[in-house]
């Protein structure tokens, strides 16, 4: 074989590894859903997708990022509709036209996560403030997200409502997805906030623990947001099956019965 | 560690479905990523070890500089580029395997390139005033050169390989990581830790080394094979 025949034959070959991924991609319709890290590392997506496949024939490819990242891939028309937990950034895409339709699906909570021996004695706080603030004055090592994900939103609001801009040595911004977050805390023994779920279904606890829990301001709430049509040419009719699928009756059952460990990690809401 | 190796023994077994279909998407895209990177990357180093012109040194050093190139910065190139509000949007190829070639190949073109230049300049030395006393152009001599190097040249493929293969942040961005679709060896790896499953995570991770280091064994022994069939 001479060169210029053998490049020819890898040109062929390369071509035809190529288009081989797109024959794949394309015998079935599908729609791009950006959501969170702590929907997919909680699992629910593994129960959700299949029954939603089932019941609909349509699949369903999720780009599990922060929050903030999810609802900047929506924009830019990379994905149909968006799964998202931080009401005001919603609203803010929705105000700035890159997405109609918000419709709640279903809530958990945030919880408190640090080492067992409670070093600023957050398990005796009255409420989600008392207990950033407590971390504060002892200036007991805190992770944060620091990725403008929903929830490092929430820590940041709760921040605020205490009257505490956090700095210092004690105060880490991570800039790292929920579990990452998880990890780096559990190796520094830090305080963080995670939402419910991906706590649960989190396997490298070493001494961490949940610390404080409970107070209404730790609510959680997710939303479906279709990304709108009129922007870009995305898959519309097909995440509106998805977008109503999840607020009905069958989408609704679906997320109650996905338990991990006992316990329900996320409650249905639809209106 | 213990752990980590009769998980992967386990995982590997049992032929786990979604295992396997992650296995064979990171060969397929990492493979494929280096026929379209050497396709481009080969004569271009030639082609830089040949002919002077001027800026030559300044494309020399700037390829060799973009053998660093970040992986996540590719990722971020290439994610402008492809995404629906950029100028390729309309080929709707991101989060897709192709956008995951793509951004290899950027990233494996300049080590092909920059070693397939140093490798064919020193055989352009030696072997210079015999080719051109053969009348042969320096054109004509770009193939007999590169078919002079291709034992050496497989040491760069393999390099560009190498670096596809292990790269997590650049297939995060324009895959997006997606389950059965776009879920490569790295980005599971990646998923898994995040988890905090550290056990399952290194596991994967003694899977893949055993696919690099099968792939350069199966590379070396080809190339013995020929070395002593042919003659080098």
């Amino acid at each position: 074989m001479t060169i210029r025949n053998s490049l020819g034959f890898w040109l062929g070959v390369a071509l035809l590894v190529l288009t081989s991924h797109t024959v794949n991609g394309q015998d079935r319709g599908f729609i791009t859903v950006a959501s969170t890290t702590s929907t997919q590392n909680s699992g629910l997506f593994d129960t959700l997708i299949p029954q939603f496949e089932a019941a609909t024939g349509i699949a369903v490819r999720i780009v599990a990022v922060g929050t903030g990242q999810a609802l900047r891939i929506g924009c830019n028309g990379d994905a149909d509709a968006v799964l998202v937990h931080a009401p005001a950034a919603e609203q803010a895409f929705i105000d700035q036209g890159c997405g109609v339709d918000r419709r709640e699906v279903m809530f958990n909570d945030f919880v408190l996560i640090g080492p067992r021996a409670d070093p600023a004695n957050v398990a005796a706080a009255d409420s989600a403030i008392d207990a950033f603030a407590r971390i504060a004055t002892e200036q007991a090592a805190f992770a944060s997200r620091g990725d403008d994900s929903g929830t490092h939103k929430k820590e940041l609001s709760i921040w605020q409502a205490a009257d505490i801009a956090p700095a210092g040595g004690w105060y880490r911004a991570l800039g790292a997805g929920m579990g990452a977050a998880l990890n780096t805390a559990a190796a520094m023994n830090a305080y963080v906030m995670s939402d419910r779920a991906t706590w649960i279904s989190f396997n490298n606890r070493q001494d961490l623990s949940i610390v404080y829990q409970g107070d209404p301001r730790l609510f959680n709430q997710y939303a479906s947001v279709l990304v709108n049509p009129e922007r870009h040419p995305i898959q519309y009719d097909l995440a509106q099956v998805w977008h109503n699928w999840l607020v009905s009756s069958a989408g609704q059952a679906a997320i109650a019965d996905y338990r991990l460990r006992g316990q329900a990690l996320f409650t249905p809401n639809a209106p | 560690m213990l752990d980590a190796f009769a998980g992967a023994a386990g995982l590997l077994l049992t032929g786990d479905p979604t295992l396997t279909h992650i296995v064979g998407l990171s060969l397929r895209v990492s493979l494929s990523a280096v026929l379209v990177a050497s396709v481009l990357a080969l004569p271009v180093g030639a082609a830089l070890a040949l002919f002077r012109f001027p800026g030559r040194t300044g494309v020399v050093v700037l390829l060799n500089a973009l053998m660093g190139l970040p992986p996540v910065v590719a990722g971020l190139i290439v994610y402008i580029l492809l995404s629906r509000a950029g100028p390729l949007g309309s080929l709707g190829l991101l989060f897709t395997p192709q956008a995951m070639v793509i951004v290899q190949s950027l990233l494996i073109f300049p080590i092909v390139a920059a070693l397939t230049r140093q490798m064919v300049s020193d055989l352009w030395v030696e072997y210079r005033e015999q080719l051109t006393s053969l009348g042969a152009s320096r054109v004509r001599a770009i193939p007999s050169l590169l078919w002079d190097a291709r034992f050496s040249l497989v040491t760069a493929l393999l390099a560009g390989f190498g670096r596809a293969v292990a790269e997590v942040g650049a297939v995060l961005i324009v895959g997006g990581n997606i389950d059965g679709v776009t879920r490569v060896m790295t980005t599971a790896i990646a998923l898994e830790t995040n988890k905090g499953n550290l056990s399952l995570a290194l596991a994967l991770g003694v899977i893949l080394m055993g696919l690099t280091l099968a792939v350069n064994a199966v590379a070396f022994a080809v190339g013995e094979f020929s070395r002593r069939r042919y003659g080098v």
